[in-house]
């Protein structure tokens, strides 16, 4: 089964700006799906309105065979009830390019506060839990630091582990190295790729060619606000079209 | 008249001031928080009532607020209430504290990075969660400067209740001092006030440090 199908999505700004143009895309379990493409192409937003951080104009939201959002008679689209989209939050996980850790919480509270205040774990459990994620992850050392005091890859990975102890089915990457010194994305990318091997389901929104050549299975490169190729990163690579030749060539010489 | 009896005489009035200093705490705090809220709500209505309350608070003499809460049962609806007077008091207090506390808060509030809200958000937090834990320990931190300059006026402002005749220590120093001719009364209530207000400040950096495990 799909665990995320979108279907005819579009989005358009305050102002009319139209950056999401009829954009379809399914994601099946354990699938790893890149999304590439020029600045201002609608990736990170496309992403966004998957997670519900943005509201979609019209098309259908689909997770795991569940209608969250689907189209009127006016093909505008209308959401489930609150409590129930509160139900779908619970499938996935959102990993921001900023990392966005909550910083009045040291490194283990952040990892195990919404899974004890969300999903109601008993504290030892969630405990038990985070300090796995945290050795999984190489941050053991860390459990007691607060975020200021982490460089921006074990910021990162610190809100990976925080994201992976919902248990979701699927993960939303939004650029998750921009924000990193070149030397700092290697050990993120390292993160993503063990649980690409461990077949966890992720959508990755990314500028980094060879990362997503790597662990792709899927690559999706977008443009003005729609797909205009997707494909095995063979196809992709392997390419005839100029447009994506070029794009894929002047990001990986710099 | 002694200094000793002076100072015993004051510190009848002294009580009142802190009890009404503690009070107007107590209760515009929270109410200062209730109309932020309502200052920061997307109905225009809402909005407009809490910016119209703001800027009567912000706008008047708090002198004249309490003249108008002590006198406006009686001028306007004929009522008499018994031990009106202090209840007046922290009632307007609290009404004007609460305006300039609400601004506090909507200034931090809005000062917030938008991905906090977001991540709690994709985790999966509800609106009360996502206030009480993420959002006002943090905004908490923002605001205690603002709050510690606030609360320090409000030390100063509590002589203002003379206007009423409450005889809190401020107007028990004018008795003295009219009654016996000399300024030292009025002098002592300084010291006092001074001395108030730097354990207050101490409090509030004690709190600042405590708060700044975190950046």
């Amino acid at each position: 089964m799909n665990l995320l199908e979108m279907n005819h999505i579009k989005k358009s700004f305050e102002g009319g700006l139209e950056v999401i143009k009829d954009i379809s895309l399914c994601v099946k379990e354990g699938e790893v799906v890149s999304i590439i493409g020029p600045s201002g192409s609608g990736k990170s937003t496309l992403l966004r309105c998957a997670a519900m951080l943005e509201k979609i104009d019209s098309g259908e939201l689909i997770y795991l065979g569940q209608k969250v959002a689907w189209n009127d008679s006016h093909f505008k689209s209308v959401y489930m009830s609150s409590s129930d989209k509160k139900k779908i939050e619970k499938y996935y996980g959102f990993v921001f390019q900023n990392f966005h850790l909550f910083p009045h919480f040291n490194v283990l509270k952040n990892v195990i506060d919404a899974p004890e205040r969300v999903l109601k774990l008993p504290k030892k459990e969630a405990e038990k839990k985070g300090l796995a994620l945290l050795e999984q992850l190489g941050l053991s050392d860390k459990k007691d630091a607060y975020p200021y005091q982490l460089s921006g890859g074990q910021q990162q990975r610190v809100s990976i582990a925080r994201a992976l102890a919902m248990d979701p089915k699927i993960l939303f990457f939004d650029e998750p190295t921009s924000a990193l010194d070149p030397e700092l994305t290697g050990e993120v990318q390292k993160v993503i790729q063990s649980l690409a091997k461990e077949r966890m389901t992720m959508i990755i929104v990314t500028h980094e060619m060879q990362f997503a050549r790597k662990i792709s299975d899927r690559i999706i490169f977008m443009e003005r606000g729609k797909i205009q190729a997707e494909g095995t990163p063979e196809v992709i690579f392997g390419t005839g079209n100029e447009r994506i030749r070029e794009f894929i060539g002047r990001l990986q010489n710099e | 008249m002694d200094i000793l009896t002076m100072l015993k005489q004051l510190g009848g009035g002294m009580l009142v001031t802190v009890e009404i200093f503690f009070l107007t705490l107590i209760l515009s705090l929270p109410l200062g928080l209730f109309i932020s809220f309502a200052r920061m709500k997307k109905n225009c209505f809402v909005q407009g009532g809490a910016k119209l309350y703001i800027g009567v608070m912000r706008g008047t003499p708090l002198m004249l607020q309490l003249i108008v809460v002590y006198f406006a049962p009686y001028y306007l609806f004929g009522m008499r209430i018994n031990h009106y007077r202090f209840l007046a008091v922290i009632l307007a207090f609290s009404l004007n504290y609460a305006a300039y506390f609400a601004e506090i808060y909507r200034s931090g509030i809005e000062s917030m990075p938008i991905g906090q809200y977001e991540a709690a958000k994709v985790l999966g937090y509800n609106k009360v969660q996502t206030f009480v834990r993420i959002i006002l320990p943090q905004v908490i931190k923002r605001i205690l400067p603002s709050v510690t300059n606030e609360i320090i006026t409000l030390v100063k402002d509590t002589s203002l209740a003379f206007v009423i005749s409450i005889t809190e220590m401020f107007t028990t120093a004018k008795q003295i001092e009219a009654a016996q001719t000399t300024i030292l009364p009025l002098m002592m209530a300084g010291v006092f006030y001074f001395i108030f207000n730097f354990i207050v400040a101490g409090v509030m950096e004690y709190l600042e440090k405590k708060l700044g495990y975190y950046k």
